[in-house]
């Protein structure tokens, strides 16, 4: 009888800081692998279908969504997950104004703030509503959320004047 | 969770990629090239697709360069939608690029996949049909070159085995005047109802289409009606509805009828902002 046994690969990257290895199918998703293998419930599950943004996550500083990456493809990536951005001042500003209401939705949007924040620290409206249209919020009317993100964008901008 | 298995290679060669894609096949593990995966993800995930293998070709340095030289902007197909946006070498193919899905997936999804996947509208393919890209195909046989208009026909048409590795655009479209308009049902991201897209070289005006049939397009019979400028405006588009090569679609996004209805006011959008440039 011919074998079934799944081909494993083994994968190593970094998820907040540290370094991991484990072995994967190369089906897995890595959504799922941060969450099941990992305990890092923070990115979720909305949609499975890179709709929604609640499984955003930093990969060498890029937004992308967890439910469209094999877990394979993250061997040698440094990723970061809300978990990471602990403290950050993006989560901050997300706090002071009060921009989630379930907060399904927030560890997305705030993984994704953080990724504009580094990729475009001097990011405009346009390009800030232009990257938020990644991520959906049931609960808000989106109000709070831009203005915490904006709030972010502000205080960038007038620290590099002072 | 996609709930079959799979076998993953990432090739460091085109070389390598053609030979494992053919000694995977004869193994029967349907071997399927893999680039940006957002499609093959979601597919997989529905049942809709099931590969044995996939060949992930990120790794081979050819399909990775962006680099604009005194001739032409070469782009691998493994290059990202945002990455083309952001370096902006060629304005029109950045608007269109920046028009599908949202920010974060661009960031995933590759030029390769957006004109050689599954799903119909591929826009990305608007700004190479109208700047007469040349595309560069690795195959059994080695890489060959051949301008867009003799291998994309709906879609791009490539031999078993056979991937995209490169597009190449000469130098003089980049800077062409240019409109892009993408209609939706509603809001500022997803499929199109119409996405027209247009340059002008020489006076003349060149356009191409998606969302419009199920599949993009560009035509010389349309162009030719649009640019006769002894017929009034409106007389022009009615003519060049007529003269669309296959029905118009209609789903979920939109009815036929109210594509038309959209598509005839774009067109006419599209030739106003460009005769007076």
């Amino acid at each position: 009888m011919p074998s079934r046994e799944t081909v494993m690969y083994a994968v190593e990257f970094e998820v907040n800081g540290e370094n991991r290895t484990l072995q994967v199918r190369a089906a897995d998703i890595l959504l799922y692998t941060l969450r099941d293998s990992f305990g890092l419930t923070g990115s979720k599950s909305g949609c499975d279908n890179g709709d929604c943004g609640t499984c955003t996550l930093l990969v060498d500083n890029v937004p992308l969504k967890a439910c469209l990456m094999l877990t394979v493809e993250a061997n040698g990536r440094r990723i970061k997950t809300i978990e990471g951005l602990s403290n950050s001042p993006v989560q901050h500003a997300f706090v002071r104004n009060q921009a989630f209401q379930c907060g399904y939705c927030t560890p997305g949007f705030i993984v994704n703030c953080e990724g504009l924040r580094i990729v475009n620290p001097h990011a405009n409206e346009e390009t800030i509503q232009v990257w938020l249209e990644s991520n959906i919020c049931r609960c808000t009317s989106y109000e709070e959320i831009h203005r915490a993100v904006k709030e972010v964008f502000s205080m960038r901008n007038q620290n590099v004047k002072s | 969770m996609i709930p079959f298995n799979f076998e993953y290679y990432k090739p460091l060669s085109v070389e390598h990629a053609v030979e494992w894609f053919q000694l995977l096949q004869q193994q029967g593990k349907k071997p399927v090239y893999y680039a940006g995966g957002t499609e093959i993800i979601t597919w997989a995930r529905t049942h809709a697709i099931r590969p044995g293998a996939v060949i992930d070709l990120k790794a081979i340095p050819e399909c990775n360069v962006m680099d604009l030289n005194e001739d032409q902007l070469i782009i691998g197909a493994c290059v990202t939608l945002s990455a083309i946006s952001a370096a902006n070498h060629f304005e029109l193919l950045s608007e269109t690029a920046s028009g599908v899905a949202d920010q974060t997936v661009r960031n995933k999804i590759t030029l390769g996949g957006n004109i050689c996947g599954n799903i119909y509208y591929r826009e990305a393919v608007l700004p190479l049909l109208l700047a007469n890209t040349r595309m560069v195909i690795a195959g059994i046989q080695g890489l060959r070159e051949s301008s867009i208009h003799q291998i994309f026909a709906q879609k791009l048409r490539l031999e078993n085995g056979e991937f995209l590795v490169q597009t190449r655009t000469d130098r003089s479209y980049l800077s062409l005047p240019f409109i892009h308009y993408k209609k939706r049902q509603i809001g500022n991201f997803g499929y199109p109802l119409v996405t027209v897209a247009a340059l002008k070289k020489e006076h003349q005006i060149y356009t191409a289409y998606s969302g419009v049939c199920s599949f993009p397009f560009r035509s010389a019979l349309i162009d030719h009606t649009l640019n006769d400028s002894s017929t009034p405006l409106a007389a022009r588009i009615e003519k060049a509805i007529e003269q669309l090569p296959a029905p118009l679609l209609h789903n979920v996004e939109g009815s036929a009828r109210y594509r038309k209805f959209v598509l005839k006011q774009t067109m006419a959008d599209a030739v106003y902002a460009l005769e007076s440039r």
